[in-house]
């Protein structure tokens, strides 16, 4: 009996996922729960596991190339098994480009019927298997047709046998991995595909920056107690060390607590109002921004954030955050500070309604008491979803948060 | 003069559901109807005539009484008690569409209208004054349609010797012979009805069989049922020399070359029904009829005239209360501008309910032929089946076609007791494109007459245990 093996939606966002590494090779033996391939997602490297024993018989996408969730990308089979119909009925064996060939473009979905992409993004977008009707799925069976990539029109995009039969007449539909790669040098410029989380970023950021009605709340906080905090803490010893960006993770999260109508999402027909407190925490990568998740952050104290957030910060840099590290957030904090920025702007991270921008530490002139002092002084720019947060409430969190980040001690309690 | 989003011109069970649900969807609703609402469904229709084969039904269990060991003395069948009582039904049901508007905020515009300009609607009330009221959004015709003569067979309605099913309904006693002149749902459920209350019923069909547009398999079982209760039964019969006296009607009826003559009280004629689509001012309001005389209208239900759409009867065929009342809920749906699913007109159940009842949906047997389908039939009879059995009601089958290759279920139909409260499980599978295979793996509870449904399913496969 052979299994085919499919580009799993190995993350709840994933549409597509670009083949990195083939770890069995045609003709090798695999168990089920073996590792066949590392897939790159688009937020993290998932190993595809296998679901079948046998012998790997078909790779059917080349490392490097990119195929939408649902895709046949190989063939599990006993040793001698006739496997012609099923690797027919997916991508033909051209598809297969040499490994060197990569990073592959994109593929495309060749769908039958006109006009039917909508659909076809609806279905696969759900990252779970395409719905479909019982006779549906046996008219695809029998013409070696992949539901992926069939655009559904019953019921809640339900692939129904009209959409079969229109795919058969339309010469099937078949997934086709084209590689292509300019030469690096010689060129008067030089293409680098997308990766998948470059792709997500300019998906997710186009969302935020064009309907959601953004507006800016600025803030100078003093942390002169803050530091007086923290020296005092590190002269108990090295497990009691914190960072700035530690008590600012606690007191947003502890503020936050006490503001539910900040720790929001904006659902389309609803507002959510959260009781707990998920802090997403943006760490840059090499490959781009991610934004893990320190749950119940409200809950936690100074030095279990510190841990987490240090521990999750190096996990996103390897790229081995699980999907369910970095989803589920009420609220972001963005921190550039370590970079010397100022203050800067963050994009809310929907369905979020705020994210808290975070600039540098630096000792500057006040005054104080009628004297020019100098003070440890912190920029923060809170980004508000107008939809949720009107000027007036975003202001009264910021007072709450510059209380507890002022006088620290508030933590305590 | 009064304003409305939307004015349903009548008020069946297309137009009544189109107003519930028009205004469930924020819409102010105007319905014009003259009679009481619920149409010839509730009124001259579906309702009272259920109620009178349910007297029938009664009195033909009653006969086999002694059997399950309930003596009963002499029967008397009086047909007016059970006309009365098939009016009361009828009218229970048209005050709770009353009652229905009253809490959806519906307007019941008493009266008879005609299309004026700009989607205004000119209603004429009972008392001979005239008033108008306008659509803002869409005008929706739903006035239904009405008996029928046969004029071609000497067979004009004369509501007394000649009558259709209206007059039928309101007859005091029961006559001692009749003609039933088309052998269609409404003729065989009448027929069933007066051969119940001892009425020498004679059913005269053109077509060679009864129930034409059903399976032949289900047309065989009925003929076989109700000639063996006395009905008799002329198929493939031409009517001539049609002569209606005071007290009789005198006609020859020739089958197979053999011409005799038939003198009865009276001749019921169930031939069709006709769109009522004349003195409503639809020339006028430039909304055009097909050649077959109902109203053309789009997919999505609307007619030439631009914001005018028609729904039920008078748009077209088949002529059911359930197409109606579906067409009704999407033009509200269409009108509100709200998604609406396209409805699947191959996938509409006819359903007759004379005894043994006869239910189906999608394809007969010869249509299947004709589209030249490779297709494999299951059939499983009411008299293999435990409850069946238990409440002696053994008659009919169920008989399921599926194609051959992919077990999709083509048609299927059912004749027995209760068959048109069982075939919607195989309405359902059929709307979600279930194949035999899933209707099996269902589990049927046991005893019920739906195992034969299962029982049909595996006999489609092969496989079938209980026969």
């Amino acid at each position: 009996m052979a299994t085919k093996i499919f580009m799993e939606a190995l993350s709840p966002t994933m549409e597509e996922g670009r083949l990195v590494k083939w770890n069995k090779r045609e003709g090798d033996a695999v168990k089920s729960g073996d590792v066949l391939a590392e897939v790159e997602t688009d937020k993290a490297v998932m190993e595809l596991v296998a679901r079948g024993d046998g012998v790997l018989r078909k790779q059917l996408v080349a490392e490097g190339a990119t195929a939408p969730v649902g895709t046949l990308v190989g063939v599990i089979a006993a040793a001698g098994e006739d496997i012609a119909a099923l690797v027919a009925g997916a991508a033909g064996p051209a598809a297969v480009a040499p490994a060197a060939a990569a990073p592959a473009a994109p593929a495309a979905v060749a769908a039958a019927p006109a006009a039917a992409s909508a659909p076809i993004a609806a279905a696969i977008s759900t990252g779970a298997p395409a719905k479909s009707s019982p006779l549906a799925r046996r008219l695809a069976k029998d013409s070696g047709l992949d539901l992926g990539g069939i655009a559904g029109s019953g019921p809640g995009g339900r692939i129904i046998k009209r959409d079969i039969e229109a795919a058969v007449a339309g010469g099937g539909a078949t997934v086709v991995a084209t590689a292509s790669r300019l030469p690096s040098s010689g060129s008067d410029y030089e293409d680098q595909p997308l990766t998948q989380i470059r792709k997500t970023i300019a998906k997710r950021l186009g969302e935020s920056i064009g309907p959601i009605p953004t507006f800016y709340l600025t803030a100078e906080f003093d942390l002169t107690r803050a530091a007086e905090l923290r020296a005092a803490a590190a002269e108990l010893g090295d497990d009691f060390k914190v960072s700035f960006n530690d008590i600012v993770l606690k007191a947003t999260a502890t503020a936050l607590a006490r503001h539910p109508e900040i720790n929001a999402h904006w659902l389309g027909d609803k507002i959510r109002f959260h009781n707990r407190v998920h802090l997403g925490m943006a760490v840059a990568t090499d490959d781009g921004l991610i934004v893990p998740v320190i749950f119940d952050a409200d809950t936690k104290g100074l030095r279990e954030l510190s841990v987490e957030s240090k521990a999750l910060a190096k996990r996103a840099r390897e790229r081995k955050l699980k999907p369910e590290e970095y989803t589920g957030s009420t609220f972001s904090v963005s921190n550039l500070g370590m970079m010397q920025i100022d203050q800067f702007t963050a994009i809310i991270n929907p369905p979020e309604c705020a994210i808290l921008a975070i600039g540098a530490l630096e000792e500057k002139p006040v005054v104080v008491d009628g004297a020019v002092v100098v003070r440890k002084r912190m920029r923060v720019t809170m980004s508000c979803d107008h939809r949720v947060i009107d000027g007036a409430i975003g202001a009264r969190f910021l007072q709450d948060l510059r209380r507890m980040i002022e006088n620290p001690l508030m933590l305590v309690f | 003069m009064a304003n409305f989003d939307v004015i349903f011109l009548g008020g069946g069970p297309a137009g009544y559901v189109g107003a519930i649900r028009a205004s469930q969807l924020g819409l102010t609703v105007g319905v014009i109807e003259r009679e009481g609402l619920g149409g010839t469904c509730v009124l001259w229709g579906c309702i009272p005539a259920k109620a009178l084969l349910e007297s029938s039904h009664i009195a033909n269990r009653l006969k086999h009484a002694a059997e399950f060991g309930v003596k009963v003395g002499d029967i008397t069948l009086e047909y007016g008690v059970a006309m009365k009582r098939s009016r009361d039904v009828s009218t229970k049901n048209s005050k709770g569409v009353e009652f229905l508007f009253k809490k959806n905020k519906v307007t019941w515009i008493k009266g008879t209208g005609v299309l004026g300009a700009g989607k205004s609607v000119k209603v004429t009330t009972a008392d001979g004054k005239t008033e108008t009221h306008t659509a803002t959004k869409a005008l929706v015709v739903c006035t239904g349609s009405r008996v029928r003569g046969l004029p071609q067979a000497g067979l004009e309605l004369n509501k007394t010797t000649i009558i259709s099913s209206d007059e039928a309904l309101v007859l005091e006693t029961a006559p001692a012979s009749l003609a039933v002149v088309g052998a269609g749902a409404v003729g065989c459920e009448f027929a069933d009805v007066f051969n119940a209350f001892g009425t020498k019923v004679t059913v005269i069909e053109v077509m060679p069989r009864i129930l034409p547009l059903e399976d032949e398999d289900s047309s065989a079982e009925v003929a076989r049922s109700f000639k063996k209760r006395g009905i008799d039964v002329l198929v493939g019969a031409k009517l001539s020399g049609t002569k209606a006296g005071k007290d009789s009607v005198t006609m020859t009826v020739e089958v197979g070359g053999e011409k005799k003559e038939l003198t009865v009280d009276k001749v019921l004629v169930a031939a069709g029904r006709a769109a009522n689509v004349e003195n409503i001012g639809l020339k006028e309001a430039g909304v055009q009829l097909t050649d077959r005389g109902f109203i053309k209208v789009s997919a999505t239900l609307e007619t030439t005239a631009k914001g005018i759409f028609a729904i039920g009867d008078v748009a077209g065929p088949p002529m059911l209360a359930h197409k109606g009342e579906r067409e009704g809920i999407v033009v509200a749906e269409i009108i509100a501008g709200a998604h609406y699913h396209p409805i699947n007109y191959g996938n509409i159940p006819n359903c007759t309910y004379c005894s043994p009842e006869i239910a189906s949906i999608g394809l007969t047997e010869a249509q299947c032929k004709e589209k030249k389908l490779d297709y494999k039939v299951g059939k499983f009879p009411f008299s293999a089946n435990g409850r069946a059995r238990t409440s002696g009601e053994t008659e009919g089958f169920v008989k399921i076609i599926k194609d051959a290759k992919y077990g999709e279920i083509l048609g299927a139909h059912i004749v027995g007791a209760h068959a048109t409260e069982m075939i919607h499980e195989l309405l359902v599978a059929r709307e979600n494109e279930y194949t035999v295979e899933e209707v099996d793996l269902a589990i049927h509870a046991h005893p019920t007459l739906s195992e034969a449904i299962a029982e049909a399913v595996l006999d489609s496969m092969g496989k079938m245990i209980h026969a």
